[in-house]
């Protein structure tokens, strides 16, 4: 270690309420490093990094940066003292332009105004420096969420920073948009910038750090040279125990048919053609995956089969029914669970309790509710339950979802879907933001859902969350299903080759 | 051990104790920040009468007490504060689904032209039958003008904020025109209804005082709204829509018929704050029986923090600084824009405590 560290925590504590997210955390970063930050959901690793970048203002300890002791009481100040912060949920005002966000809060109105056009110029020189490919004048809300997270990072580099903090940016990322921002990185700290990066995903980790930090229980209880471990290792230290990367399967053979999907057709909401003709079938107790570049039709597939976007044509039969078109509220009493995709935007209602995010399809069915009023007991002592099984890392079931960390809110969202005791589950992205503890967990609850004759149905663009737990894997492309492998890691090669399109292999029919 | 597992949770903090801990914080929180609101409010409306050479703080009491003379004018309040209870907890409902309806005024004279309709026809109906009607009347006749807006919503997407602003005006010029045409009474100099029939009349509480059941049916209606909204399954879905229409539709709720629930439902509360004005204050119909209460009732939902229940309380509170600024344009030489002005800087104060009371409320 340096004498004088680039950025140095000293023994921060911050409680919130009952809740201690750093209780007396200490770390130091060295200049011109990427320095990653491990720990299961909730260790606090997201409460440290808003303390540093002025969001949240910790009880007590220090932070020095670049020797001189600092208390920021706004992100502002902090980026005036050039560090920044991308945050796990996006931070823009949906209806603005890029341009228009970046100066948003900066400084006189009119000044800025006149400036626009200086701008729009800066943004397009750091978008081509970095190949970010960021329009200035780009409607936030049009942007996908690999745009969005770009525009993210663009904003802080607008900004000037010299210390640069992601909070799970590869979590919604497809695998290529992943391998950009890890290059990304790279290329910022050649330009002598520092990195911290937050992530579940231990190969990214593995690959891109120079350090290593693992967070447990508000605290680095491991800091580690990236040459001197594993992942294997550093999964050890995260969870305590050894992670099962692989899971037992037993070799039940599939049952009947419980979701049949015949030439499905609909569109985007842009109105452009999104998923053309997907067959499939779905029987109890198997996991089928899709794997698929993100943006092939996936979100729509899932959308439409769940009743949250028109279906243009084609059918779609669930236990024999013919649930084409159908509104939410039909589809989900037809035995229908869904684990969505955008997890803010249609699975939980943020400042809502974990009580009332538990029992939003069940709001006014028995037990939770009779004649006409919710009985919160009972919705009390169902949602202390699930908390209980799932592990969800909480106060208490009164408290607002959204002040739980990332990963418990997905816990919650999982552990509320298969409560329901669906014949089919369909799940868009099981793992998003979950620890790798966890993630073994709920995958091991998957399977549970499997063997006991559920009809799983698994879209994913994490390949290893396919190959973990799927029967068979099909792959999309261009709103198609183009073929269908076995989840055997050996023709990984050939899923590759179909998620870029090709089926010039003879032997794959869909 | 860092994070507080469920295990040292109970021991330390048991469960009753720490929910009971946590609702006085909230109360306190809810009781306080509307106080203190009208505090900071005064305390600059004194500044500034100060400033116009007047004995601000003199003023400022005669704003608050002055009203408070004895019962009658005790009553009087109450009566103010009907209208202003009744629309500020039926807005709290539209508020907490995120319909932003801003024609309760409208509603209001929606409700008291149809009160004012029933309650001169029917000759012959017995009280307990009259009163009744009159009352439903209004209400009905609110929940319909905020169909309209409703409609256009979850129909065409119009919004709810222009076209509510827009049937007022058709209200108030409809009012006009019945009571300067149809509906006027011929005999009479100015342009009014005739007399509602004494049996529509809304009784009274005390014989010799204009205070009416109204303030009692106001109470009654906000307390079911705030059970309706905290505890009912429809209010569940009525607050998801507004939070979050997009995981209402993901769960399966109607979002268009969630939202024209709300709408009728602060409609219907205005109209019968309209009908109350009629059949229980002025007896006929005129062009202006309101005072601008459907405006006022924004204010009151906002500083209730969207909650029927403190409605009761910040609709007493405005109908209180409506009196005193009544008293004050009598008995002294402040020029009614300048008890305007208070009142416009209680509103603003209102405003940005309900912003604060959000953010203490997530810090606790
Ligand atoms: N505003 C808040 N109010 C109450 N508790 C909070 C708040 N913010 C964070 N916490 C709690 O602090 C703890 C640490 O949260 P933090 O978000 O830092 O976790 P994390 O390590 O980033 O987890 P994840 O990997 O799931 O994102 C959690 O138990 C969380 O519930
Ligand atoms: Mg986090």
């Amino acid at each position: 270690m340096s004498q004088k560290p680039f950025l140095r925590i000293d023994n921060i504590r911050k409680r919130f309420g009952p809740i201690v997210a750093s209780d007396g955390v200490s770390l130091e970063i060295e200049e011109g490093e990427i320095h990653s930050l491990l720990g299961e959901n909730g260790a606090g690793k997201s409460v440290l990094m808003s303390m540093i970048c002025g969001m949240v203002r910790p009880d007590e300890g220090e932070i020095v940066f670049k020797g001189q002791s600092e208390r920021f009481n706004s992100p502002r100040e902090a980026i005036r003292q050039r560090i920044g912060m991308v945050h796990q949920h996006f931070m823009l005002v949906p209806n603005l332009t890029v341009a228009e966000n970046y100066v948003l809060g900066q400084g006189s109105a009119l000044r800025i105004i006149n400036d626009m056009d200086k701008v729009h110029a800066r943004i397009r020189e750091l978008s081509d420096r970095y190949a970010l490919d960021v329009r200035p004048g780009a409607i936030i809300e049009d942007l996908s969420v690999g745009e969005q997270q770009r525009v993210e990072i663009l904003k802080v580099l607008f900004h000037g920073i010299d210390l640069l903090i992601l909070d799970e940016p590869t979590a919604v990322l497809t695998p290529q948009e992943t391998d950009r921002l890890l290059a990304l990185m790279g290329d910022l700290v050649k330009d002598g910038k520092t990195v911290v990066f937050i992530s579940h995903k231990l190969d990214e980790v593995m690959r891109v750090s120079n350090r290593i930090s693992v967070m447990r229980d508000g605290r680095v209880v491991h800091t580690v040279n990236v040459g001197e471990t594993n992942a294997r290792a550093l999964a050890h230290m995260m969870v305590g125990r050894d992670v099962r990367m692989e899971l037992p399967r037993s070799p039940e053979p599939p049952g009947r048919v419980v979701l049949s999907v015949e030439n499905l057709t609909c569109r985007a909401e842009t109105g452009l053609p999104a998923v053309r003709g997907v067959s499939l079938n779905v029987r109890s107790g198997e996991i089928v995956g899709i794997a698929g570049v993100s943006g092939n039709g996936q979100t729509e597939l899932s959308l439409a089969l769940s009743g949250l976007l028109p279906v243009d044509g084609g059918r779609v039969m669930l236990s024999g029914k013919d649930i084409t078109g159908l509104d939410p509220a039909r589809i989900n009493a037809s035995s229908f669970s869904h684990i969505p995709e955008d997890r803010h935007k249609h699975g939980i209602v943020a400042s809502l309790s974990l009580s009332e995010n538990t029992i939003l399809q069940r709001y006014d069915q028995k037990p939770f509710a009779s004649r006409g009023m919710l009985n919160r007991r009972v919705i009390g002592e169902h949602t202390r339950d699930l908390i209980k099984r799932f592990r969800v890392k909480s106060r208490d079931e009164d408290q607002a979802i959204g002040s739980l960390s990332g990963g418990n809110q997905q816990k919650l969202v999982v552990a509320r879907e298969l409560a329901r005791n669906p014949d089919f589950i369909l799940v868009n992205q099981l793992a998003r933001g979950i620890d790798i503890g966890a993630m073994e967990f709920v995958m091991e609850e998957m399977l549970k859902q499997r063997d006991n004759g559920r009809a799983i149905l698994l879209i994913s663009t994490e390949l290893e969350e396919l190959f973990a737990i799927c029967d068979r894997i099909l792959v999309m492309f261009h709103g198609e299903i183009l073929g269908e492998l076995p989840p055997d890691r050996t023709r990984l090669d050939e899923l590759g080759l179909l998620m870029a399109g090709q089926t010039e292999q003879p032997a794959l029919v869909g | 051990m860092a994070q507080v597992n469920q295990g040292v949770r109970e021991t330390v903090y048991p469960q009753a104790a720490q929910t009971f801990y946590r609702t006085l914080s909230q109360i306190a929180i809810s009781a306080v920040t509307p106080i203190a609101a009208v505090l900071v409010a005064l305390a600059f409306g004194a500044a500034l009468l100060w400033l116009n050479g007047f004995n601000g703080s003199d003023i400022v009491t005669v704003m608050i007490f002055g009203s408070f003379q004895d019962m009658r004018s005790v009553g009087e309040i109450l009566l103010k504060a009907t209208p202003l209870i009744l629309i500020g907890a039926g807005l709290c409902v539209a508020f907490r689904c995120s319909i932003w309806n801003i024609g309760a005024e409208g509603q209001l004279y929606a409700g008291a032209i149809a009160a004012t309709l029933v309650g001169t026809s029917f000759t012959g109906l017995s009280v307990w039958v009259h009163v009744p009607l009159v009352m439903l009347a209004g209400a009905l006749a609110g929940a319909a003008w905020a169909g309209i807006a409703g409609y256009l919503k979850v129909r065409f997407q119009a919004s709810e904020i222009v076209t509510t602003i827009m049937l007022n005006y058709i209200a108030l010029i409809l009012t006009s025109y019945l009571v300067t045409g149809p509906m006027r009474d011929a005999s009479a100099a100015y342009p009014q209804s005739a007399r509602l029939i004494r049996e529509a009349w809304t009784p009274r509480i005390v014989s010799d005082m204009r205070l009416h059941i109204g303030i009692l049916v106001a109470i009654v209606l906000a307390v079911a709204l705030y059970i309706f909204l905290q505890r009912s399954s429809r209010g569940f879905a009525l607050r998801v829509v507004g939070l979050n229409p997009h995981a209402a539709r993901y769960a399966g709720m109607q979002v268009a018929r969630n939202v024209m629930l709300a709408m009728c439902i602060s409609g219907a509360m205005a109209g019968l704050a309209g009908a109350f004005e009629v059949a229980g204050v002025t007896h006929r119909l005129y062009q202006n029986i309101s005072p601008g209460y459907g405006f006022e009732g924004i204010a009151v939902a906002l500083l209730a923090g969207n909650n029927p229940l403190a409605a009761i309380v910040s609709g007493g509170l405005f109908a209180t600084l409506r009196s005193g600024s009544e008293v004050l344009q009598i008995t002294s030489q402040v020029p009614q824009v300048l008890v305007l002005v208070i009142q416009g800087i209680v509103i603003l104060s209102v405003v940005a405590f309900a912003k604060l009371r959000d953010i203490l409320r997530i810090v606790a």
